[in-house]
């Protein structure tokens, strides 16, 4: 297979609080090719974003990225100065936010806010900016997008103003758009329409998504392959059909279990019992020990990784799928 | 749009009478004039004469139905100590005034938004912490005491700048103002910086607050991922949404800026409107006084008129008609 334009290695991010560090992620290795959508899943709290931003280089102190690499058409981010980081940022690497009304900036206009994000990184005229800014939102299906340009956010709807995000990230053609649940604030509606907007765009230029969301069934009809989370791990990934029919993690089992679709009717909605865990204070072994249905006295140590077959790889000691089936 | 601004206009002018008849009755209750004005050495009969020629021996009522009429014709009465137009005293010296709280309104912005903006982007670092530190300082040291203290270092002890007086003026469209000559800004700078001294603690505080809590928010980060420049990033999109409570509170506070001048004007006899009204309520000098007052409630709605512009102009969100004052 051909080189990964994205591939992050045993990428830890630490936060240092008054609890004493925590780690939000902890050794989160995964690949994303040309043209591929990853889906990042997890319950809230479990570091997808902080996995989107370390990506892009936006961890704010009191975070750090303390060890791993992750590589960008074979260059490493991490060992990259910030002025090297800028010029990456929004051109080969592009982000967009999970609440379309807090993402653009109130008291700017959009005509602003786009072309300042073309001239960040090409010489072009004011007035050629302007006119890519003006196709950019035609293209993401903004109704009269010449109007709309001297609009400021508040005059568009949420699920406009999430088009208005997309065209800015997809401004430049990026290698890679890291989405952190773009379409969990807006309508179902609206959210299928955006869904395959993104992914339409996506194809044509060849971006590679990185879909953060915690929704399973978004998952389902977008994603070729998923990495599921847990409190800063990456517990299981494999194409999505295959983890989706058979999971090998009790965690991901209980998401699938829970996803409404799923359930039977008029009986009660499945739940994966007990919280998100606080990552101050952690189980030393398997961190889904305390919720997991299978736990025994083996979890009280740390699980290593097992591959099984084809790009599939879990955490468990007692996978659900049968274990000949490793490769 | 121009029915806010005559609804303005109509609560200003209500603000106005109710005013002017308080002041009005109260310097009358406390005491008279005359018996400041006239030498000690005068005659029952030379009170009587003064009495008369200001219009004090007729019954209040009749007094006040003379001001307001007159009032209502522009003439808000002579001054009893000078024999001037009270209006004219007030707008001879309205210029300097109204130059030192300008002066002390740019300091306060000019020198209290970067350091906010440092504060708030580095709360942790020691310059952080020190700005902080000062802006307390400027905060609760009074005024008066900041202002014998700038006297003492900087024209005592060091003897850089004169101690008080407004120095050499020059007309700028028919205006008498100091800063264009050497002279008149060397005794402008110590008042204007004691005027300033506490805006620019509460400039920097707003600032600081606004960076820290704009820095967090998801557009800066979006901006960021954008792969703008760190000085884009700070001078336009930190910067315009936290100029909205800077300006709104700097607004309000030209105002007071320009009635605490009385102070600072006192401090470095710096000849004003504050020292005239300090001046005058030592006289009893009651039309000076209501003048003043008038003058300055008239000068407070302008100002907040002018703010609501400036604070709809910056915030696209702010409908000035959904704005029910
Ligand atoms: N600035 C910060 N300071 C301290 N801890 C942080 C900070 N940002 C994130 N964390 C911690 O990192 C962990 C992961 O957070 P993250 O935002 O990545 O979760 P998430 O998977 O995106 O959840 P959600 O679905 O709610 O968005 C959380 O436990 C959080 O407490
Ligand atoms: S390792 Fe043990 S506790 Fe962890 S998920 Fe597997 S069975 Fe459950
Ligand atoms: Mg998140």
């Amino acid at each position: 297979m051909s080189q990964p334009v994205l591939s992050v290695r045993d990428l830890v991010v630490e936060f240092s609080a008054r609890e004493g560090v925590l780690t939000a992620v902890n050794g989160v290795s995964f690949d994303v090719h040309a043209g591929e959508v990853l889906g990042l899943v997890g319950e809230s709290g479990s570091g997808k974003s902080v996995t989107g931003l370390a990506v892009l280089g936006l961890i704010d102190a009191p975070g750090r990225i303390a060890s791993g690499a992750i590589l960008l058409n074979g260059e490493d981010l991490t060992k990259k100065s910030e002025a090297e980081l800028r010029r990456l940022r929004g051109r080969n690497i592009a982000m967009i936010f999970q609440d379309p009304m807090t993402t653009l900036n109130p008291v700017l206009r959009v005509d602003t806010q786009m072309i300042e994000a073309i001239r960040a990184h090409e010489k072009v005229s004011e007035r050629a900016a302007r006119d890519r800014a003006r196709d950019a939102l035609a293209k993401v299906g903004i109704p009269s997008p010449e109007e709309r340009l001297v609009s400021y956010p508040h005059q568009f709807s949420g699920g406009m103003r999430q088009r208005v995000a997309i065209a800015i990230a997809l401004l430049h053609r990026p290698a890679v758009l890291v989405a952190d649940e773009p379409t969990t604030a807006l309508d179902v509606t609206i959210q299928a329409q955006i869904l395959s907007e993104v992914q339409q765009l996506a194809a044509e230029s060849g971006t590679a998504l990185v879909w953060i969301t915690h929704d399973l069934s978004v998952v389902a009809g977008l994603a070729d392959r998923v990495a599921v989370m847990y409190a800063g791990r990456i517990v299981e990934e494999g194409h999505v059909a295959d983890v989706l029919e058979r999971p090998a993690h009790p965690y991901t089992n209980g998401l699938i279990g829970s996803v409404p679709s799923r359930n039977k009717r008029g009986e009660p909605l499945a739940q994966i019992p007990g919280m998100t865990p606080s990552l101050a204070s952690l189980p030393p072994g398997c961190a889904f020990a305390p919720r997991c249905p299978r736990a025994d006295a083996v979890c009280k140590n740390p699980p290593g990784v097992t591959h099984a077959g084809d790009a599939r790889a879990f955490r468990c000691f007692h996978p659900l799928i049968p274990v000949e089936a490793a490769a | 749009m121009l029915v806010y601004v005559i609804r303005r206009l109509g609560q200003a002018a209500l603000v106005l009478a109710v005013m002017a008849t308080l002041v009005f009755i109260a310097v009358y209750a406390v005491g008279d004039p005359v018996a400041i004005l006239a030498s000690p050495q005068a005659d029952q009969q030379e009170l009587e004469a003064i009495t008369q020629r200001l219009g004090l021996d007729r019954p209040l009522y009749e007094q006040y139905g003379l001001f307001v009429w007159n009032a209502l014709h522009g003439d808000l009465g002579r001054s009893f100590v000078y024999n001037e137009p009270a209006l004219t005293l007030i707008l001879n010296r309205l210029p300097a005034t109204l130059e030192l709280a300008l002066t002390a309104l740019v300091i306060a912005v000019f020198i209290g938004i970067p350091l906010g903006l440092y504060a708030g982007l580095k709360p942790q670092s020691l310059g952080g912490h020190s700005i902080m530190a000062g802006s307390i300082l400027g905060f609760s040291l009074p005024n008066f005491w900041q202002g014998l203290m700038l006297v003492l270092l900087f024209s005592v002890m060091l003897g850089w700048f004169p101690a008080g007086g407004r120095g050499t003026t020059r007309e700028l469209l028919g205006v008498p103002v100091s800063f264009l000559t050497l002279d008149g800004l060397s005794h402008l700078i110590l008042p204007a910086l004691n005027l300033a001294l506490y805006k620019m603690a509460l400039v920097i505080r707003l600032t600081r607050a606004g960076t820290r809590e704009v820095m967090l928010q998801d557009y800066i980060r979006f901006a960021r991922a954008k792969g703008l420049s760190q000085s884009r990033v700070i001078g336009v999109h930190v910067l315009k949404n936290i100029l909205i409570p800077v300006v709104t509170v700097l607004g309000l506070e030209l105002g007071s800026m320009i009635a605490f001048a009385v102070v600072t004007e006192t401090v470095f006899a710096y000849p004003g409107i504050g020292k005239l009204l300090i001046d005058s309520i030592g006289r009893l000098d009651r039309p000076v006084i209501v003048a003043y007052l008038m003058l300055t409630v008239v000068m407070f709605v302008i100002i907040n008129l002018i703010v609501d512009l400036i604070y709809a102009a910056i915030d696209p969100r702010v409908r000035l008609e959904e704005a029910k004052a």
